[in-house]
């Protein structure tokens, strides 16, 4: 019984360009005494090997709770998805059994998460931790998979890795733990890598080393990446597809450099006019006025229109068309969408 | 935990998001529109912990079982017209019949009376040690909060000295060496039981009062209010207090319950509260001797049945108390 | 925590000694105590000597373990020789009662929060609490009499023998079985909703594992430490327990000696029972340090 059902394709080599994940409408709601929060309302992307993928919106866009729901790791209850597939290499993940889905987290699909001093276990030393996935889902001995747990540890550059990994995650720099995560991550050659703002809590220097090690790692092992932010400085470097999230809703999809050069979704706009200054590192996004909607309560018609600096009477009744298509590649979802409009952008 | 500076607006919302959907689950028998009506309404945390606290058949059983207590301890002569010193030798030990509805005991006394006026000394014991522990923890926590410096080390290290002495042991001792003989006065033999374990126990209090006034001191309105000159009994009455009043309450009367039990603790040990006096620590004491114990269950499973209950009472009050003005505790 | 030591055996020193009154006061049974007693009671605790000073002699004596001869010339310390074996089994017993019902019961409920397991844990537990030890004492006695249970359970432990003690020491352990299991719920309760138990289910690992391995060792460690200090509480606890069972160990010698009005005994006895206390409070702190590698190394 311990035989994988996984299907055999899964064991194959990956090629570039093959599609990893593809997501399809799908919903996650949280079912709350105040009520029902409907925290992603029908999102659908595709992740290729090789790509990078960002998925950037603010606080309550739903960013997280997708990659939870891809990974399966949602808090459930209140958690749950109530519609769409996950297509991992062309198995939904959402109808395996548990026992099944089990060995995709953490070795075909990984996580890193943004606050690596609450997101490791306080009371184990890191190496433990690292080696743990090895003994886990590979049945290595104590030993030997911490051996393997030192390599890991001196491929993300941790000095000194042998005597680090007996250390534990409050005695290491925020960098470093966050080095401990990425290595905890690929200790099992995953194919697709959620980094959850991964840089969030760093350093603007620190941050910048993380992202080239997260970006390296990927172009060695051809993953696909989808890196989860709001900081659009971020994404300009390493992301080659980017999709922004409003209020649970995807409405925007484009390669990284049309976005930044002919953002379509007013939204968009209002994202790269706001882009952080180095000395702003970590705060909110100060350009678009009001505050992001409460789930509980969505407005009518477009959920962005109280906000929207070009929103009509419609905007308020109407919801927009889930996707225009722009272009290969592109689409948004907006009743106003041109993609070289200048949404009063040098007003 | 996370640092809120540090910590992005995804982490947050989450947290947020759990937080609300684990209340969601605690409380399940809520409805969520009688939920969200409320939510809308501006409370004062008075009211709405009233609120929170009257919906629990919990609060009603504890505070209704703590009113027949108080009107027993008030007003015995409400519940029986017996006395419980008069007493017949050649009617000892009777099992519970009409004319004596909890039997009688060893010395052919009315168990039920008894056990009526045995409340009097658990509520007196009881409130009087909760009030003393309450004034003197409140004032001595400001007062180390308030000023900090030298006096707050001073204040905390003797609190910490007095909350290391365990209150049994304590009270064994200072008990001993205030001895009350047959003759001494009703009032005297309960104050000394009562100096004592409020002489003990006035750190748990104090512990909270400070901790509150710490937590309120660095807010702006009251760094402003001292700027513009408020005299600090006016900063403590109308800031510090009201913030701390409600983890006061919890503990209060969660410890009450305790201080109860430790009457009679002391009382079954004979050196708490002395016969004449009629108390439900010393009726235990008397019903455990092996002798009466299969002879006489009666005399013990009266006043034990009592006494729990009025412990139980005090101490699911409390946390109801705890659990209204603080959801997130449990 | 040696300052606190030290000011706690100050503060019982100045309450027999130094107080208003006759500390000799009912030293000497039920008698008046002759002049000569009195007289050299005097010049032992150093009564004519400032307070600090008496306070200093009283220390070095309590130090060289002399805790004072009784009424009826025997050394305190030499009495309570004799009988700690007891008291330390009685609460060894009680301990272990505590790890396993107190834990089991608190992951239980933990593992089971909000549904009909977990209330019944929280709400026995609320009925133990209210129950005061002497009570569950002579009840549980009571129902063994009743149920005729007295060969398996006896209800008086004069011997001290380990099946003598087993009834006694759940009577001890029950209010803190109930602490336990509340201490544990509530840690585990918190610790399933930590962020590092997101990252174990991300890795992949089985439920089982995620709180068998990930989850309980951070929710057990305030919980160990509870037992910890809970074994200087259950010494001083004893002192009931013992009256109840006719247990001749320090508690039963106390309660005999505040019967015999032998204040020497009992102030002696008591002061040896908070310096366990106090100690075994010092021996947790240090332990803490080994349990959780965040505190011991900061």
């Amino acid at each position: 019984m311990a035989q994988t059902k996984h299907p055999a394709r899964w064991s194959e080599p990956v090629e570039v360009g093959d599609v990893l994940l593809r997501v399809e409408g799908l919903k996650v709601e949280f079912r709350m005494r105040e009520g029902v929060a409907r925290a992603i309302n029908g999102v659908s992307f595709d992740l290729a090997a090789g790509q990078s993928l960002a998925i950037l919106g603010e606080s309550g866009s739903g960013k997280s709770v997708t990659a939870q729901a891809i990974m399966g790791i949602l808090d459930s209850p209140p958690g749950f998805v109530t519609a769409g597939r996950v297509l991992y290499r062309g198995v939904d993940l959402l109808t395996l059994p548990e026992r099944e889905r089990r060995k995709v987290r953490g070795a075909h699909i990984a996580m890193i998460f943004q606050d690596a001093l609450s997101a490791l276990n306080p009371v184990f030393p890191v190496g433990w931790q690292i080696a743990e996935m090895m003994r886990v889902h590979r049945g290595l001995n104590r030993s030997d998979a911490q051996e393997q747990a030192i390599r890991l540890m001196e491929r993300v550059r941790i000095p000194a890795a042998r005597q680090r990994a007996r250390a534990y995650p409050h005695q290491f720099s925020g960098g470093m733990r966050q080095r401990v995560m990425i290595a905890m991550a690929i200790a099992l050659d995953p194919v697709v890598l959620i980094a959850d703002e991964p840089t969030t809590a760093l350093d603007v220097t620190v941050q910048a080393q993380i992202m080239r090690l997260l970006q390296e790692l990927q172009e060695e092992r051809q993953m696909g990446l989808i890196l989860i932010t709001h900081d659009l400085g971020v994404v300009a470097d390493v992301a080659d597809r980017i999709i922004v999230m409003y209020a649970g809703g995807l409405v925007e999809e484009a390669d990284v450099l049309d976005l930044y050069d002919r953002p379509a979704h007013p939204y968009s706009r209002g994202l790269l006019d706001s882009i952080p200054r180095l000395d702003q590192k970590g705060s909110d996004l100060p350009a678009i006025g009001g505050l992001p909607p409460n789930l509980l309560r969505l407005p009518t018609g477009c959920a962005f229109h109280p906000r929207c600096p070009v929103a009509q009477a419609r905007c308020r009744v109407d919801p927009p068309p889930p996707r225009v298509e722009l272009g290969p590649g592109r689409a948004a979802a907006c009743h106003f969408v041109v993609p070289d409009a200048d949404f009063g952008r040098s007003a | 935990m996370t640092d809120p500076i540090h910590s992005g607006p995804e982490t947050m919302m989450g947290a947020v998001a759990n937080d609300i959907a684990g209340e969601a689950v605690e409380r399940q028998e809520e409805a969520a529109a009688e939920a969200s009506a409320v939510l809308d309404k501006p409370h004062s945390l008075g009211s709405d912990a009233w609120w929170q606290m009257r919906r629990r058949p919990m609060f009603w059983f504890s505070a209704g079982l703590i009113a027949l207590f108080i009107l027993m301890a008030v007003w015995p002569s409400l519940f029986t017209n017996g006395d419980p010193r008069y007493c017949d030798l050649t009617q000892a030990r009777h099992k519970p019949s009409w004319e004596h509805w909890f039997g009688t005991d060893i010395q052919g006394c009315d168990v039920y009376a008894r056990t009526i006026h045995g409340a009097r000394s658990s509520i007196l014991v009881g409130v009087f040690c909760t009030a003393g522990v309450t004034v003197i923890g409140s004032i001595v926590g400001l007062l180390a909060g308030y000023f900090g410096r030298w006096l707050d080390v001073v204040l905390s290290r003797v609190g910490e000295i007095f909350f290391a002495i365990p209150t049994l042991l304590g009270g064994i001792v200072i008990l001993y060496s205030f001895p009350s003989r047959p003759g001494t006065p009703y009032a005297i033999v309960v104050g000394k039981v009562v100096i004592a374990i409020t002489l003990l126990q006035w750190p748990t209090i104090a512990r909270i009062m400070r901790a509150s006034v710490l937590q309120v001191m660095p807010h702006e309105y009251v760094t402003a209010a001292r700027g513009l000159g408020a005299r600090p009994g006016r900063i403590i009455v109308s800031h510090i207090l009201p913030n701390a009043v409600a983890g006061v309450i919890a503990v209060a009367t969660i410890n009450l319950g305790v201080y109860i039990a430790l009457e009679a603790t002391l009382s079954f040990l004979g050196i708490g509260l002395q016969p004449p006096a009629i108390s439900w620590g010393i009726a235990i004491s008397e019903a455990s001797k092996m002798g009466f114990l299969t002879s006489a269950p009666h005399m013990l499973l009266f006043p034990s049945l009592f006494l729990s209950l009025t412990v139980l009472a005090f101490i699911m009050l409390g946390e109801v108390v705890r659990d209204a003005l603080d959801p997130r505790l449990r | 925590m040696i300052p606190v030591i030290i000011g706690a055996t100050f503060i019982l020193f100045v309450l027999v000694f130094a107080l208003p009154g006759e500390p000799w006061q009912g030293r000497c049974g039920e008698r008046e105590c002759p002049t000569a007693y009195v007289e050299a009671f005097k010049r032992e605790y150093n009564l004519d000597k400032p307070l600090l000073v008496q306070y200093a002699l009283y220390l070095g004596k309590l130090v060289q373990g002399d805790l004072g001869v009784n009424f009826y010339n025997n050394h305190v310390i030499d009495e309570l020789a004799v009988r700690y074996p007891t008291t330390v089994k009685l609460a060894l017993i009680a301990i272990l009662v505590e790890v396993v019902i107190g834990i089991a019961a608190g992951l239980m409920a933990g593992i089971n929060k909000g549904r009909f397991l977990d209330s019944l844990v929280v709400v026995s537990t609320l009925v133990v609490v209210s129950i005061p030890v002497f009570v569950i004492g002579s009840v549980a006695q009571w129902s063994v009499l009743k149920l005729d249970l007295n060969d398996i359970f006896p209800v008086t432990a004069t011997q001290g023998t380990l099946k003598q003690l087993i009834l006694p020491g759940f009577v001890l352990g029950s209010l803190s079985v109930a602490y336990v299991a509340r201490l544990t719920r509530t840690n585990l309760v918190e610790n399933l909703r930590a962020d590092y138990v997101r990252t174990a289910r991300a890795k992949g690992l089985t439920t089982g594992r995620v709180i068998g391995i990930h989850t309980l060792r951070n929710s057990l460690i305030p919980v160990i430490t509870f037992i910890g200090y809970d074994f200087g509480s259950l010494m001083g606890g004893a002192i009931v327990t013992e009256r109840i069972f006719n247990i001749n160990g320090i508690g039963g010698f106390i309660f005999r000696s505040i019967n015999q009005r032998d204040g020497v005994s009992v102030v002696g006895a008591v002061t040896v029972l908070v310096l366990i206390y106090l100690l075994a409070n010092l021996v947790v702190d240090v332990l803490y340090g080994v349990l959780d590698p965040r505190i011991s190394r900061d």
